[in-house]
């Protein structure tokens, strides 16, 4: 029992990180139905921003954090003003193919940079390195600010899209993107805005995978992105709290393969998740099914 | 007529050169890969630009066509295993297409493609996992058979199979249901049917593909049927235009040769790559062929208009 608790707290952790990314992932699907996937690759740029701060600048934990966010929001809304809004009325193959470009060019431009190998986080000093031990139960002070942090980005998204005008109008996108326009809101700023918020939100996941982690590597993001992305999936394309569900969902299952099953099959778990969703419910837990209209 | 006296020519060119050593071993690697990206590209091109069903689980079939051809020529070492090997490993990948495709071709759009996705990575992590491909590391020493004569007769068998089953009154159904698939089920068509037809000829194409590359280069693994090699294949397709099988084999030798030059630059070969990825998307969405098909014909008129543009001015 009390190894199964562990394993849930460890899958709580991760899923955090898949809940961060996948709502990058959803926002994005949401209001211009493209799978973005450069977001992994802002994710681990992220990662990197990150690491440059705390190895070179010496700076601590939570400016390091928001310099990566910042930078990835900068990022993210480069990408899309470059690579996909010329494309905004191109069929959704070639948005998708250059979104696999932006990907590639992230990647192998990283690799250009800083080279292939795999580097370390600095040691984390203070607070950071302490734990908690509840019986057998270990609860590191890293997976509680991990966890928190990601809790205090969701509630302040919610806020954004919920309460403010720009998080109206992300809604209003979404939902019909000409009569949105019809209604004077500007459709180019509010689908800037959307990258921009999802960007920011994968910078700050690759910051904590880097703490929690320890190690990066330029091609670190394909995978934990094709994972949040079937997070997204499973919660329900579009819908927000449907992405950090399926985050949490995830993380719980690849930790639970990987401690009770064969870890070399956990990825394979989670396709394999992801194409019986996609019989089952193909719009995910908390999507609804809309019927096609000619 | 005249095509046959075409295929004969190119056939015949080729093997001289490569009979009279023209062609070095490293262009000879090229050609060879030349050809089985334009079976993958052509069988990819069937189920994406025809039907309409974006697939991004292509690798994924050909590694089961590898797979099982090399695991049969390394135990029945003649050419009468090879043939079996070649059939069977295209047998196995078109029935695991029937297999997936039943279930996920219900969905539509991106939901396929990530379906498929998801496919081709679980066929991956279970060659991974099992012992006898022995894992990771991957087979060697795969008995070589294929040579210029055997890639020729496959791929062309390939080419013309698939443009003559477009011409066909299933082929036409396949296209009704890309161009608007309600439309195509309120005229009749099964759409689910000519959608999982075209997904398995796809994936009995890509198996082929498999077990020549398996063949000829006598060394697997499964990272070299990873995501990427997907997209490779993806990329051959919407740059030669979804929808034209000339388009597809044109990308398929201009993309070979790019790349076979950009190999002195290895350090920014990837984000070269990329960025004409990217250019190309933004600039020719549509692809270098579009829809159209490169023929005899084609030319004649493409040189007509040249002359009259001349003529005008």
């Amino acid at each position: 029992m009390e190894g199964f608790l562990q394993q849930v707290v460890n899958g709580i952790t991760l899923g955090s990180i898949y809940a961060l990314m996948a709502l990058g992932y959803t926002m994005v699907y949401g209001i211009i139905r493209l799978i973005n996937f450069a977001h992994a690759d802002v994710y681990m740029i992220g990662a990197y921003v990150g690491y440059f701060c705390m190895t070179f600048l010496n700076l601590g934990f939570l400016p390091s954090l928001v310099i990566a966010m910042f930078v990835c929001t900068v990022l993210g809304i480069l990408i899309e003003k470059i690579a996909y809004r010329p494309l905004r009325n191109a069929t959704r193959i070639s948005v998708l193919i250059t979104a696999i470009g932006v990907s590639l060019f992230l990647q192998y431009g990283m690799m250009f940079f800083v080279s292939a190998n795999v580097r370390t986080y600095p040691e984390m000093t203070g607070i950071m390195t302490k734990s908690i031990n509840m019986g057998n139960i270990v609860i590191s002070m890293q997976q509680i600010i991990l966890v928190s942090i990601t809790i205090i980005l969701m509630i302040l998204l919610q806020f954004i899209v919920k309460k403010t005008k720009i998080g109206k109008a992300m809604r209003a996108v979404s939902m019909d993107k000409d009569a949105a326009e019809l209604m004077g809101i500007n459709v180019d700023s509010t689908i800037s805005f959307t990258f921009g918020l999802g960007s920011a939100l994968a910078g700050a996941a690759g910051v904590l995978v880097g703490v929690y982690y320890n190690t990066i590597n330029p091609l670190m993001g394909t995978v934990p992105g094709l994972k949040a992305f079937i997070a997204a999936v499973f919660g329900g394309i579009g819908i927000i709290p449907g992405a950090m569900i399926g985050g949490y969902f995830i993380g719980a299952v690849e930790v639970l393969v990987a401690g009770y099953g064969n870890s070399m099959y956990r990825d394979a778990v989670v396709f394999a998740i992801l194409i019986l969703i996609l019989i089952v419910k193909p719009s995910g837990l908390l999507g609804k099914n809309t019927r096609e209209k000619v | 007529m005249k095509k046959l006296i075409a295929l004969g020519l190119t056939y015949a060119v080729i093997q001289i050169l490569i009979m009279t050593n023209l062609i070095s071993d490293y262009l000879q690697a090229t050609l060879v890969t030349i050809c089985i990206n334009i079976i993958l590209a052509v069988s990819l091109n069937l189920i994406t630009g025809f039907t309409g069903q974006f697939s991004l689980g292509h690798a994924g079939f050909m590694s089961i066509g590898a797979y099982v051809c090399a695991l049969i020529t390394m135990r029945t070492s003649t050419i009468y295993g090879f043939i079996i090997g070649v059939f069977a490993g295209a047998l196995a990948a078109a029935i695991m297409g029937f297999l997936v495709g039943l279930p996920t071709l219900r969905l539509r759009g991106d939901y396929l493609a990530i379906a498929s996705l998801g496919m081709s990575e679980i066929i991956r992590i279970i060659f991974l996992n099992l012992e006898i491909t022995n894992g990771a590391a991957g087979l060697n020493n795969i008995p070589q058979f294929v040579n210029w004569t055997w890639l020729f007769i496959f791929m062309t068998a390939t080419v013309l199979g698939i443009s003559n089953f477009i011409k066909s009154s299933h082929g036409r159904a396949c296209i009704s249901i890309r161009e608007d698939e309600i439309a195509a089920e309120a005229m009749g068509i099964d759409t689910i049917k000519y959608k999982v037809i075209a997904f398995v000829i796809g994936a009995f194409c890509a198996g082929i593909a498999g077990a020549l590359y398996a063949s000829y280069f006598y060394f697997i693994k499964p990272d070299l049927f990873g995501f990427l090699k997907s997209v490779d294949i993806l990329v051959i397709v919407v740059l030669g235009g979804m929808g034209s099988i000339s388009g597809s084999i044109l990308a398929a030798i201009l993309l070979a040769l790019i790349s076979t030059y950009l190999q002195s630059f290895p350090e920014i070969r990837m984000v070269l790559y990329a960025a004409a990825l990217i250019a190309i998307m933004i600039f020719r969405p549509q692809g270098l062929m579009g829809s159209r098909e490169l023929s005899l014909e084609f030319i004649g008129e493409l040189g007509n208009r040249l002359k009259s543009r001349k003529g005008r001015v």
